[in-house]
């Protein structure tokens, strides 16, 4: 008698009532007799309460007629779109790396329009569950053809039946996850008779058990009839799937390799850092040298300078527009710095707008610079007419072989890829032009430059070298007579 | 504290985590990557989750599955991408889960270009995706802001239980400018009562669009459209810029805006009595201020000016309703408006 009535009894992880079901008969499922859903269900509920797991399981119903597995399952529920499942599974499990995570499927939410979701949550070993119900068929929307169609198989949508050469073969997918490196469980089992009945029931618990022991990635496909969608009866039905779908998908384990995996192995649990920590983290805690700057001290046609340097990539244009605007934050002025992108990126020249102004600054696009920096050819002929009357250019005659038209600004010609050059490093070249600058405009202090370049330089070693560069740069621009 | 001069969309991250960002999942696209960049380094160090996702519509799935399982949750992207993320977007309006998403708009339609752009207006301001779902929409203007508004985003989401976006431009995404950050904000929302955390106490929630009943899915519409309304009394955020003695009014956000001071400047300068009106919600859009400000009778009229085919000025127009003239200017594919192009606007509409 005990067995009869367990047999009849409710999992504990069934609602007792399916009070989310909107009509009256809320004892019995939605799903239509012979139908595989069912059985599959009650298999998992069985699962997760001899787990014990059943509070820290959530459920994802996908779009299909599992789309209201939510009705029935006393767990954490989640329904989702279209064959998003396995994305939306990624999210709440790598977040709740302890919560337990089933994504149910069919084949049309699962094989086709989901199917990059499950091949990339498989292929990154998301310790997650998937069980895939395949019935061929696409049975919610009312019988269309599914990936997993047979050939020659009749549905809506293929009314003289499959082709290969129109529809392609029915998508294999236990094989096809089966060759990917992180999945740690594959098996399809089929829901017919007992003995198949039994081997569904292993490899359900098995694809939870694997979860729950933080070993990675487990899916179970499990072939299950359709009868409405087949228009069968479902005796007819069940007997389909064993004679007829195993043919095309045969049952079994397609991978395992749960038992060569430790424990814990792909739980994925993070370190918990405490907040205080966060300002460290994000390199908020540095010291930098800062003075109150007064633009009344530096000369007037270079006051809350708008400057425009342009070369070629690679000769660290933005980085020395970089070290301006640091600088320029540095003396308590407001600055931006705005790398060339989009349109202006062509003809093998880069630049970067820089501004440093006392007051707010508007538009951080420099349109009429009063300081032109020119590190080659293309860009002196590009730029020269953009520098307002009065302004300041500085080009690099390393790489500019003309002279400038303009009469009406101060020009300033710089060496500064040759004298990198003699420093040890062409790369150098933009501090150079920021030494010029130091020296020539008095916008920026000098210590105040060095010490930004612990900010802007990335790699602590080239500092020496640029620090001298900058030198060279000051040094030139006090020898240098017009 | 120090200011630190940082690219606006690294300074996105940094206040991401210093607002209890506990996860971003992302796709990578120019010009928004550095978001994932900063997040893909700093996160870790923090014990958060970075993932790079398959794709973008993967990457707001993520972020449906860590919001509804509790956690504060981001992802950013650029045009093309929220195309994708749409379909998320709407799921996510409709089972009311608080994510953070930010768009650093590009040139388009189609691939378009990576150059600056604010023609994703439509598509995330009036809910691109299906149904009758709105987004609070933040448009940042400076480094600054897109630190801030990050910040108050995810309060925003969790407040209203609603995706929340932080919509700007390839300008303000690439542009470095100091910015100071605040220290970490403590959190203190319960959402044990909706959430599915993997829990006994939520093992009854459920995250849920389907309404299968339309007289149910018209009372969760209602619902929805009742929060709506609640944003537009309770969150309307605008900067006003010399408007008292105002006779034009422009009226731009993000990076326009910040030509557009500029242009107000200039054209005072030459007498033209101009102010400037800056949208910092897109959704609520401040119609009642501008409202007011057509019923006065020194308003002469407004000029738009936007980085699209005139997305935002529909909405200027809905707000004027007729009682003053409203003058577009459009620049498109990249292009940024000038200082100068924008004082010729502001005279010409004086005349």
């Amino acid at each position: 008698m005990a067995q009869v009535k367990d047999v009849l009894q409710k999992p504990s992880s069934f609602y007792d009532r399916f009070f989310r079901k909107p009509d009256r008969y809320q004892e019995d499922t939605h799903y239509c007799p012979g139908c595989g859903h069912g059985v599959l269900h009650k298999l998992i509920a069985e699962a997760i309460d001899d787990f014990g797991i059943r509070d820290r399981t959530i459920m994802i119903s996908p779009v299909g007629c599992s789309v209201f597995v939510y009705y029935y399952f006393d767990t954490g529920n989640f329904q989702v779109a279209h064959g998003r499942a396995p994305a939306v599974a990624t999210g709440i499990k790598r977040t709740h790396p302890d919560a337990i995570v089933i994504s149910y499927q069919g084949d049309g939410d699962l094989a086709a329009i989901g199917g990059n979701n499950i091949l990339q949550a498989a292929n990154r070993g998301e310790n997650i569950t998937v069980f895939f119900v395949n019935n061929a068929i696409y049975g919610m929307t009312g019988g269309q053809m599914a990936p997993t169609t047979l050939i020659g198989q009749k549905t809506m949508t293929s009314p003289y039946g499959r082709k290969a050469e129109w529809e392609g073969y029915p998508m294999k997918v236990s094989e096809l996850l089966s060759t990917l490196e992180a999945p740690a469980y594959i098996e399809r089992v089929a829901l017919t008779d007992g003995k198949n009945l039994m081997k569904a029931r292993k490899a359900v618990r098995k694809a939870i058990q694997t979860q729950i022991d933080g070993k990675g990635f487990s899916l179970v496909e499990v072939l299950s009839a359709c009868p409405s969608g087949w228009r069968m009866t479902p005796v007819d039905a069940k007997k389909w799937v064993d004679e007829v779908m195993t043919k095309t998908f045969p049952p079994g384990v397609y991978k395992d390799v749960s038992n060569e995996r430790e424990v814990g192995s792909w739980a994925r649990h993070l370190e918990k850092v405490p907040v205080e920590k966060y300002h460290e983290i994000l390199g908020l805690t540095g010291t930098a040298m800062e003075v109150e700057g007064d633009m009344n001290e530096v000369p007037e046609n270079f006051r809350n300078p708008r400057v425009l340097i342009a070369g070629f990539g690679g000769q660290g244009i933005l980085l020395l527009g970089q070290t301006l605007a640091e600088a320029g934050m540095r003396h308590g002025w407001n600055s931006t710095w705005i790398p060339s992108y989009g349109p202006e990126m062509r003809g093998g020249t880069a630049n970067c707008h820089v501004k440093i102004s006392e007051t707010p600054i508007g538009s951080p696009v420099v349109s009429e610079p009063n300081i032109l920096i020119t590190m080659n050819q293309p860009s002196l002929e590009r730029f020269e007419k953009s520098l307002v009357p009065g302004g300041l250019l500085i080009y690099n005659t390393s790489m500019i072989d003309t002279k400038p038209q303009r009469s009406d600004i101060d020009i300033l010609p710089i060496p500064a890829t040759e004298m990198a050059d003699e420093i040890g490093s062409l790369r150098v070249a933009n501090m150079v032009i920021v030494g010029a600058i130091l020296e020539k405009t008095k916008i920026l202090q000098k210590d105040i430059v060095l010490d930004s370049l612990n900010t802007v330089v990335k790699h602590k070693k080239f500092i020496p070298m640029n620090t001298q560069a900058i030198e060279k740069g000051i040094e030139y621009v006090r020898n240098f007579k017009q | 504290m120090a200011k630190e001069l940082i690219k606006g969309n690294e300074a996105v991250i940094k206040g991401a985590l210093l607002a209890g960002c506990e996860a971003y999942f992302g796709y990578p696209i120019t010009p928004a990557s550095e978001i994932a960049h900063a997040a893909a380094k700093y996160f870790p160090l923090a014990g958060k989750v970075f993932l790079q996702a398959e794709s973008e519509i993967a990457s707001i799935q993520m972020c449906y599955g860590a919001a509804g399982s509790g956690v504060r949750v981001m992802t950013a992207s650029s045009g093309p991408g929220i195309s994708l993320k749409l379909e998320g977007i709407s799921y996510a309006a409709g089972s009311e889960l608080p994510i953070v998403i930010v768009d650093i708009m590009r040139g388009g339609p189609g691939l378009g270009n990576i150059a600056p752009s604010q023609a994703d207006y439509n598509q995330v301001v009036k809910g691109g995706g299906h149904g009758n779902y709105k987004v609070i929409v933040l448009a940042p203007n400076s480094a600054q802001e897109m630190c801030d508004f990050t910040m108050l985003a995810f309060e925003l989401a969790d407040k209203y239980r609603n995706p929340v976006f932080v919509l700007t431009d390839g300008f303000n995404g690439q542009m470095m400018e100091p910015v100071e950050f605040p220290e970490p904000k403590p959190i203190n929302v319960d959402k044990t009562s909706w959430a599915a955390m993997g829990t006994a106490e939520t093992r009854k929630n459920l995250i849920n669009s389907i309404y299968l009943d339309p007289n149910e899915m018209e009372e969760h519409n209602k619902h929805l459209q009742e929060k709506y309304a609640r944003m537009e009394r309770e969150e309307v955020r605008f900067e006003e810029y010399k408007l008292e003695d105002a006779e034009i009014i422009g009226i731009s956000f993000g990076t326009v805006s910040r030509v557009m001071y500029s242009a107000v400047d200039q054209a005072r300068e030459k007498g033209i009595k101009v102010g400037m009106l800056r949208p910092i919600t897109l959704f609520p859009f401040p119609k009642v201020k501008i409202r007011k400000l057509a019923e006065k009778g020194a308003i002469k009229a407004f000029v738009v000016s936007e980085m699209s085919n005139g997305q935002m000025v529909d909405d200027v127009r809905l707000a004027v309703e007729g009682r003053k003239p409203v003058k577009f200017y459009s620049r498109m594919g990249g292009v940024v408006p000038t200082v100068a192009e924008l004082v010729e606007q502001f005279e010409n509409a004086g005349k």
